[in-house]
């Protein structure tokens, strides 16, 4: 497996370095749907530039990165190009590593459960092959890699593509059982763009699942782990930010980085919900909105590992979805880390019911975006309103595809316990519905 | 950076000379010579004491060689203001009104045809008050200084202030040099004394009082377009304090002024619009004008030759260029009357000195134009770095209004030929790129001297919705990377405050050097566009302040008319001015929403935040079942009555 995975980073890093020496990289590099307010390189740019003067990139507000970036690029700017193009390729081999364990787990946990008899008989066609699953590693990597997102995101140097790559290593090291390291590139991704928080409750859920602690509150050893891993979070997110604080010496980059993620106050457009919304807000309601908004990513954690606390992985892929869904800043980056995953969840495809008319959405929206920007910045035909409609669209399409994707894995699940092939009590095939 | 602040003293010293004969020159023209004499014993309040004043400042220079960076030029200018005010002061006794004394009224007029056939006339009416505002007395009795602006002084503790409104676009490359630079807009710079601690709040209230006494809307100047410039706007006045932390500056480029400004202008003249120069000022021709200037101005001044204590100057400025020549209907002749529709008949009786000066530099021999009535006072002075002669007319002396007790100049051009010489600084600035999400702003700085490179000081104030990259920012001249010794960078804040960039730049000699910056153009909340957001919104002209080498030490072939003792070294008390030139304030189109559809937007928008809720919800919440028929409407009725009836349902 491994000569493929070699020969797949070779063709991702020769398609990236290939548009990083065409004429097409500055062109990337200015698209809105690829670089937010947020990761752009041009402001990591300013905020060197501005350290060089001088003057703390955060006194202006053009320079929204953590003081670490700012750092790591303050030795690595010259080699801007690389850095990016590694860090995709971590992301994608920790991806790799991370999906193949968490298959092993997965066939073996439906191994105990063939032996143990308790699928239904009728559900053999549910039964996962080693067969099907060994190539599926590799196609995470591979949508990862070549998605035209990501390689879009790598080329416009968008701070994004390393975001990913610590969510990566901390999904690798949450599912290889090192709660030392997932709890430490979890408050690293936190500290990157707070709403990798969300992210503790899939991790905590798994790291149970693999040490055999059951979810209980009654349980003690449940809240005794509980403690030490938010004792391992809170640690190392205190001591990172601790950090910031010394190498820059000033709190600034606290209202800089995070007050500037939650309260939204850069408008310009992107694929998200925020931008247009705020635009047109009536200023009294601005605050209300804005918490309705945010407090929207945070919402869904709690019912989601209720019902998802046997499956953390599928909780983890639900929660990067509705981040990148919801997320005030959130660009195409953030998106194909968790298309990423759908290889991973191929075995649901038969209880997906939309998802053609999702992913032609998708495509659609994709290739219009440029499209009607060029309409409404460029030649002025066209005004705010069709871009806007587009994003609707888009967001539309990605809350189809992963409530599309729940109900199918929900589904699944139900077969697995009460069989395929359901009948009513008068014996004629029934239908399932959600009630 | 300290050079900066002497500079605009040495223009102030030369605008004080043009009420002074000059006879320590040598290369004064025979004719002067003849008239000097005669005026100086004429003109009996002012003049009389300036002879020695202007040897005076002659002797200074040499003693001081590198006076241009040094802050010790306020002192200099000093005894330039100082004898007349010395004289009233001490001489009470031989002044008319002797309980008093300390406040003095100057106003005059200086009209300069334009080689582009404008007419360019500049009124300024200074007031000089003997008092102390900041003093632990309440200042109550007001004569010449108007009480509105002496009560401003004292409350907010303005150490100085200045403030001008202006509409249209001074062209320099047609125009030269205007005698005081202002922006297009409203501009307005304060230096608060040092004592004020709430130096942001006081601004915010000064500039609401300022709105009201000139009827402007400068009551829009908040922290979004103040800056505190940190080298290009220094004290014109005498005091020390140079911490910028006192100065606030700020410019609202939209600003229209019009009628409603001049009247609150004009009352602050002592005389009204009633007496003196200020009769010419009749809105309906100032504003039908291709350049119209107003402005305040008040600094504290040296009270006498020692400078123990200070006086208060106030400075009106009023500037207008008529396009005579496009109206004239061919005939390029102009007068008084026509250009303000009004002649003169008196002096202000208040004033203790009226003038009307007439450039005549470019027509010695009258060649160009003939001007009557003739008058025989002449006056030279060195102006913005060139030697300008002037016929004068005292409107303090009856024999001035002729017979017919009024005066009205006629000035009637035979020849329109000869060349304007190029000022030696000259700025442009405009904006690059298309579309609406970035752009390039670029601003060109012409050095025309043939030989000398000189620094200037560029400010820019760019508003915080253009995000300037300060690493995209390129100084070249000649092709070459010209990099600036001194930037002054303040990123923006969003909504809080505006970008401000200064730089020390080297202007090679005979080049053009141009500054560009990208910035990026932001989408901004629906209610904070302006009424009409596809207009664009405007951008302050950049300000470069620089010493520019004079016209008159450039001559240095010229030296068979001079002593040769005195004409080896080019630099002399003239070798460099200051001036301070603005470039075209900018427009640039931001992209807008649809102001028409908030609601549409709040609906859509959360629908779509509704359907991942719901849907989610749904999933959340909801288990599967098999789905069962549901029975019939009769079968379910029929149900229901056998439950009533306690008999088990079919």
């Amino acid at each position: 497996m491994a000569a493929p995975l070699t020969l797949l980073l070779v063709v991702a890093v020769t398609i990236r370095a290939a548009l990083f020496r065409s004429s097409l990289a500055d062109l990337i590099a200015e698209r809105v749907e690829v670089v937010s307010p947020l990761n752009a390189w041009k402001r990591v740019v300013e905020g060197l530039a501005l350290l060089d003067l001088g003057i703390s990139p955060y006194s202006g507000d053009v320079f929204h990165e953590t003081p670490l970036i700012i750092y790591l690029f303050h030795f690595l700017v010259d080699y801007a190009e690389i850095t990016f193009m590694i860090a995709d390729g971590i992301t994608a081999v920790a991806l790799y590593i991370a999906v193949k364990e968490y298959n092993k787990q997965v066939f073996r946990k439906q191994k105990y459960a063939l032996e143990a008899d308790r699928y239904p008989l009728d559900c053999l066609e549910l039964i996962r092959s080693p067969k099907e699953m060994y190539y599926i590693p590799l196609k995470v990597a591979m949508f990862y890699l070549l998605n035209p997102f990501t390689i879009l995101s790598c080329v416009a140097k968008s701070t994004c593509g390393l975001n990913n790559a610590v969510i990566a290593l901390f999904i690798l090291c949450t599912i290889k059982g090192s709660a030392l390291l997932s709890a430490i590139f979890l408050a690293l991704a936190t500290y990157q763009s707070v709403y990798p928080l969300t992210l503790f409750a899939p991790a905590l859920l798994y790291l149970l699942q693999r040490l055999y602690i059951p979810v209980n509150i009654r349980r003690p050893s449940f809240w005794w782990y509980t403690l030490q891993y938010a004792f391992m979070y809170l640690g190392s997110l205190f001591v990172i930010i601790c950090l910031s604080f010394f190498l820059l010496g000033t709190w600034d980059f606290l209202p800089s980085v995070y007050g500037f993620i939650l309260s939204v106050p850069d408008l310009t457009p992107n694929i998200g919900l925020f931008w247009y919304f705020f635009a047109e807000m009536f200023e009294h309601f601005r605050l209300f909105f804005l918490c309705v908004f945010q407090i929207n990513v945070f919402f869904y954690t709690i019912p989601l590992s209720i019902k998802l606390k046997e499956h953390p992985v599928f909780l983890i892929f639900m929660q990067l979805a509705v981040i990148s869904i919801f997320k005030s800043y959130p660009t195409v980056g953030d998106i194909a880390l968790y298309l990423a995953f759908l290889p991973v969840w191929s075995h649901l495809y038969r209880f997906l019911r939309n998802v053609f008319l999702v992913s032609c959405v998708l495509l659609a929206c994709s290739a219009l975006f440029p499209v009607l920007w060029h309409l409404w910045i460029y030649a002025g035909s066209a005004n705010s309103n069709f871009y806007y409609a587009i994003t609707l669209l888009f967001n539309v399409a990605q809350i189809l595809l992963v409530s599309d994707y729940f109900y199918a894995y929900l589904r699944r699940e139900y077969h697995l316990t009460h069989g395929l092939y359901l009948k009513r009590k008068d014996g004629s095939e029934a239908t399932l519905v959600l009630k | 950076m300290a050079a900066h602040r002497c500079h605009f003293p040495a223009l102030v010293l030369i605008l004080w000379s043009l009420s002074v004969f000059i006879v320590a020159d040598v290369q004064e023209t025979t004719r002067l010579t003849d008239t000097g004499p005669s005026a100086a014993s004429s003109q009996q309040t002012a003049a009389a004491g300036e002879p020695p004043a202007a040897a005076e400042t002659r002797r200074q220079p040499p003693e001081e060689e590198d006076r241009r960076w040094e802050a010790t030029e306020v002192e200099e200018a000093a005894p330039g203001d100082a004898p007349s005010d010395s004289q009233t002061s001490s001489a009470p006794e031989t002044v008319v009104t002797p309980s008093q004394p300390e406040d003095d009224f100057q106003e005059e007029l200086v009209i300069r045809p334009l080689h582009s056939g404008d007419i360019y006339a500049s009124f300024q009416f200074r007031t000089v008050w003997d008092t102390d505002f900041m003093g632990g007395k309440k200042v109550s009795h007001y004569r010449l200084f108007p009480k509105s602006l002496g009560q401003v002084i004292s409350k907010f503790s303005v150490r100085e202030l200045h403030i001008s409104f202006t509409q249209g676009y001074w062209r320099t490359m047609q125009w030269g040099q205007p005698f005081l630079p202002s922006p297009p807009g409203a501009e307005l710079w304060v230096w608060f004394q040092d004592t004020v601690t709430d130096v942001d709040g006081t601004w915010k209230e000064l500039t609401n009082v300022l709105s009201g006494i000139f009827c402007a809307s400068l009551n829009f100047i908040d922290s979004t377009n103040t800056v505190q410039p940190s080298a290009s706007f220094k004290p014109l006045g005498i005091g020390n304090v140079t911490d910028h932390r006192f100065l606030r500056y700020a410019t609202l480029p939209r600003e229209i002024v019009c009628t409603e400004n001049l009247t609150p202008w004009k009352k602050l003249l002592p005389c009204g619009s009633k007496a003196g120069l200020a009769v010419l000022m009749k809105s309906e021709k100032l504003f039908h004008s291709s350049f119209h200037s107003q402005a305040v101005h008040i600094r504290p001044v040296c009270q006498d030759w020692q400078c123990k204590s200070t006086s208060w100057e106030l400075r009106q400025t009023l500037n207008v260029v008529f396009d005579l020549h496009s109206s004239g209907q061919g005939k390029r002749e102009w007068s008084l009357f026509k250009m303000f529709s009004r002649t003169l008949t008196e002096a202000c009786p208040l004033a203790s000195s009226s003038k009307i000066y007439i450039d005549v530099t470019d027509n010695p021999q009258g060649e160009q134009f003939e001007l009557s009535p003739a008058t025989p006072l002449l006056s030279q002075a060195v102006v913005l770095g060139d030697r300008r002669t002037y016929s004068v007319y005292d409107l303090t002396q009856q024999a001035t209004f002729g017979s017919m007790r009024s005066l009205n100049m006629l000035l009637r051009w035979k020849s329109s030929d000869g060349d304007m010489m190029r000022p030696l600084l000259h700025g442009e600035r405009y904006v690059a790129g298309y579309g609406l999400q970035t752009g390039e702003i670029h601003t060109l700085m012409y050095n025309h001297h043939p030989y000398r490179a000189f620094p200037v000081l560029l400010l820019d104030t760019v508003p915080w919705y253009l995000r300037l990259y300060i690493h995209t920012l390129t100084v070249t001249s000649k092709g070459k990377d010209n990099k600036p010794s001194y930037i002054h960078y303040q990123p923006s804040k969003d909504r809080v405050r505006p970008h401000l960039l200064e730089m020390l730049v080297q202007l090679p000699p005979n080049s053009v050097t141009e500054v560009t910056v990208q910035f990026e153009r932001a989408l901004l909340k629906w209610t904070e566009y302006t009424p009409d957001p596809n207009h664009g919104f405007y951008v302050g002209s950049s300000v470069v302040s620089a010493l520019v080498p004079s016209v008159v030490a450039m001559d240095t072939n010229s030296t068979q008319e001079r002593p040769l003792f005195s004409s080896f070294f080019p630099s002399k008390e003239e070798s460099s001015y200051f001036v301070r030139i603005y470039t075209e304030p900018l427009l640039v189109n931001l992209p807008t929403p649809d102001f028409s559809m908030p609601y549409n937007v709040i609906c859509l928008t959360c629908t779509v935040v509704a359907v991942g809720y719901g849907s989610l919800y749904n999933l959340l919440t909801r288990t599967f079942q098999v789905e069962e028929p549901s029975p019939g409407l009769a079968k379910r009725l029929a149900n229901i009555i056998r439950k009533m009836r306690g008999v088990p349902p079919l």
